[in-house]
């Protein structure tokens, strides 16, 4: 493993617990009714989201699926934005027209979050076409559940890349679990990305999603890869939703100790623990936590004094021209 | 006079006109390149600008579409082609639900500047699979540009419009119109979106059509001239932005109004345009307002079979002479 200076150790864990202050925020605020819908939560895949976003540059593109809160977030979108978007309200990342499942920030080169499976997967092959087209050295990634890797466009997608070479990595986030089925119980191998990976003559990677720096290592060295030509990577990080899969889901499926098992290597831990091992004091990590929780409230108060979106909203930005005209 | 080209001719030609002026343009599908595609409409391409603009796939349509969106989203204007229409089924997450939808549920924040080009329609004998006109699919999708132009001029004046347009565009090119002659475009020849064309005018019937029904109409409009009956004839060119107001115009001066469309009358265009004109157009009709459309069934194979369930010359002037003697 690369070395990592307490100064990245500190900001990984400032990130990830803003995301994950943000997302408990969420999940109260569905409680008591402020935010409608439905929301899928990534408690426990922050250490994917924010390990990729460190090997990343700014111009690099990022594309998410419905579970994208983290991706976002890691990308530069604020909590307050991404709160604000699930209350509907003006101030909200996509002015209350995406929603929890639909996060965006293009300012950011976060292309967003889709909810048909799969969907987003050739997107990310496409930006990556477009840098070479460009003549960039922008890198893409395309996030993705397990469930993900048994739909056509996953296939289609990656053979493409290959055969084209692109700069593009596809990070599955394994958590165990599609909706409420085990991934092992549909699929015909063990390592659902990782063992397809070989079908197009690339190298299968399985990597600990919850260590945020094994993450960070495994994607910048993909992330070089691609920048240098040598096409797409598949990385497969093992990880653990704490949830379930989304605000109707109780998750009775899961054998018994399966959470807490897995909550004994919380991402947040484990890079708590590199904290302390690293020589960062009991004092300043608590200044960070303290500080990351003060953040989190400004953002919910802000998020919750902002006005709805406008009903006009309702009405704009179906093209270019930001009207919904389809005949005269 | 210039010589008169081919609608084919004419695909390759605004496609080509396109790639010469902007250099984020490119293309991509299945057998484009040193192939020239299936129907020979990317003839001549791969020789002109090469594999850095002409870009060969595996038979993926979910990332044919799904990777030129991606690119459009970020700074290139892709020109994906689907082999023939009915394929559009194979990636239509990607028409239906991706790309007329992200600029709108992200706030507007991204722009999907692309064109998917597709072989639509029937009249070649390629059975049901590769030959239904399927132009209403798209039309049922807010967020789509739905272009299908009936003559080689319009086809270059039409791509240029779909290329630069900054909406996705679905652009319907008809296979049993491949062969047809017409006029050759000017340079620099664009017809802009949504603005239907008065072929013929007329003060007693309007005839509505669209791609492969304008041919049929406008030699209805000439049989029916010869019994003294004077059709209107439009050519609505695109389906989104829909030329409501050209349509609503010339019923207001004939009174009577047949609309014939090649997809099938379930769910067919017509429809849409049928309430349109009987909503605002009503105290100007002194006739119902017909559809002549398709049967609905998949397409058959045999010529014979397929010409009972397509509208035909017969139908319309037959239509025509009732609604006008009636
Ligand atoms: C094409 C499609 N089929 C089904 C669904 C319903 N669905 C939503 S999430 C989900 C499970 C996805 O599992 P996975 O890819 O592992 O992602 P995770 O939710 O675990 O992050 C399913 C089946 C969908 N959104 N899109
Ligand atoms: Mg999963």
């Amino acid at each position: 493993m690369t070395n990592s200076t307490k100064e990245e150790l500190a900001s990984w864990y400032d990130q990830m617990l803003v995301i994950r202050g943000t997302e408990k925020a969420a999940y109260d605020l569905f409680m008591t009714g402020l935010v409608k819908g439905t929301t899928h939560l990534a408690s426990g895949h922050e250490a994917v989201a924010v390990g990729a976003s460190a090997a990343l540059k700014p111009e690099d593109y990022v594309w998410a699926t419905y579970r994208g809160h983290h991706h976002a977030m890691a990308r530069g979108l604020s909590p307050e934005a991404c709160l604000a978007e699930l209350m509907s309200k003006e101030t909200g990342a996509c002015r209350g027209k995406g929603g929890s499942m639909h996060l965006t920030s293009a300012a950011n080169n976060m292309m967003g979050s889709y909810a048909i499976i799969g969907s987003h997967i050739p997107m990310a092959v496409g930006s990556a076409w477009s840098a070479v087209l460009r003549k960039t050295d922008q890198v893409s990634i395309a996030f993705f559940g397990d469930g993900a890797t048994n739909i056509g466009a996953f296939h289609e997608a990656i053979n493409l890349a290959a055969v084209w070479k692109l700069p593009v990595i596809f990070i599955c986030e394994n958590n165990l679990y599609m909706e409420y089925t085990p991934i092992s119980a549909v699929t015909a191998v063990q390592h659902p990305a990782a063992d397809r990976a070989a079908a197009y003559s690339l190298p299968r990677i399985v990597i600990d999603g919850n260590d945020v720096l094994v993450v960070r290592d495994e994607v910048a060295k993909a992330v070089a890869l691609a920048r240098a030509g040598g096409g797409p990577s598949v990385i497969e990080c093992l990880t653990y939703r704490h949830y379930g899969h989304s605000r109707a889901d109780p998750a009775k499926y899961r054998p018994e100790g399966e959470l807490e098992e897995w909550m004994m290597r919380d991402p947040l831990k484990v890079l708590r623990a590199r904290l302390v091992e690293s020589g960062v004091s009991e004092d300043e990590i608590t200044g960070i936590e303290n500080a990351v929780d003060a953040v989190v409230k400004e953002a919910i108060e802000r998020a919750k004094d902002a006005p709805l979106s406008d009903i006009s909203e309702a009405f704009t930005d179906v093209w270019a021209d930001g009207g919904m005209q389809w005949r005269n | 006079m210039a010589e008169l080209i081919t609608y084919r001719e004419a695909v390759a030609e605004g496609i080509a006109r396109e790639l010469r002026r902007d250099p984020s343009v490119v293309c991509i599908g299945e057998d484009i390149g040193a192939g020239e595609g299936v129907f020979k409409t990317t003839a001549g391409l791969f020789a002109e600008f090469g594999p850095t603009r002409i870009w060969d796939t595996p038979i993926s349509e979910q990332a044919i579409v799904g990777a030129a969106m991606g690119a459009a989203m970020t700074g290139v204007r892709p020109i994906a082609e689907i082999m023939f229409s009915d394929f559009l089924a194979c990636c239509w997450d990607f028409i239906a639900n991706e790309m007329p939808k992200v600029r709108y549920m992200t706030g507007g924040q991204v722009s999907v500047p692309m064109v998917v080009r597709t072989a639509n329609g029937g009249g070649l004998g390629f059975g049901a699979q590769h030959s239904q006109a399927v132009e209403n699919w798209a039309l049922t999708v807010p967020g789509l540009i739905v272009v299908a132009p009936s003559t080689p001029s319009d086809v270059i004046g039409l791509m240029a419009s779909a290329v630069r347009s900054d909406d996705p565009v679905i652009f319907f090119e008809h296979k049993a119109l491949f062969a047809t002659k017409g006029e050759p475009a000017p340079a620099g020849h664009v017809v802009p979106l949504g603005k239907a064309n008065v072929c013929r005018e007329g003060t007693d019937i309007t005839l509505v059509g669209l791609a492969w029904s304008m041919p049929i109409i406008l030699e209805a409009a000439e049989l029916l001239a010869a019994e003294g009956i004077s059709a209107e004839v439009i050519d609505l060119r695109c389906l989104v932005p829909l030329d409501a107001a050209c349509v609503l115009e010339s019923v207001a001066k004939t009174s009577r109004i047949i609309i014939v469309e090649e997809n099938p009358f379930q769910g067919g265009w017509g429809g849409t345009l049928a309430s349109i004109v009987a909503d605002e157009g009503f105290h100007d009709l002194d006739a119902p307002v017909k559809r002549l459309a398709g049967a609905s069934v998949p397409a058959p194979f045999a010529k014979h079979l397929e010409d009972q369930v397509l509208p035909s010359v017969g139908a319309t002037v037959d239509l025509a002479r009732r609604l006008v003697g009636g």
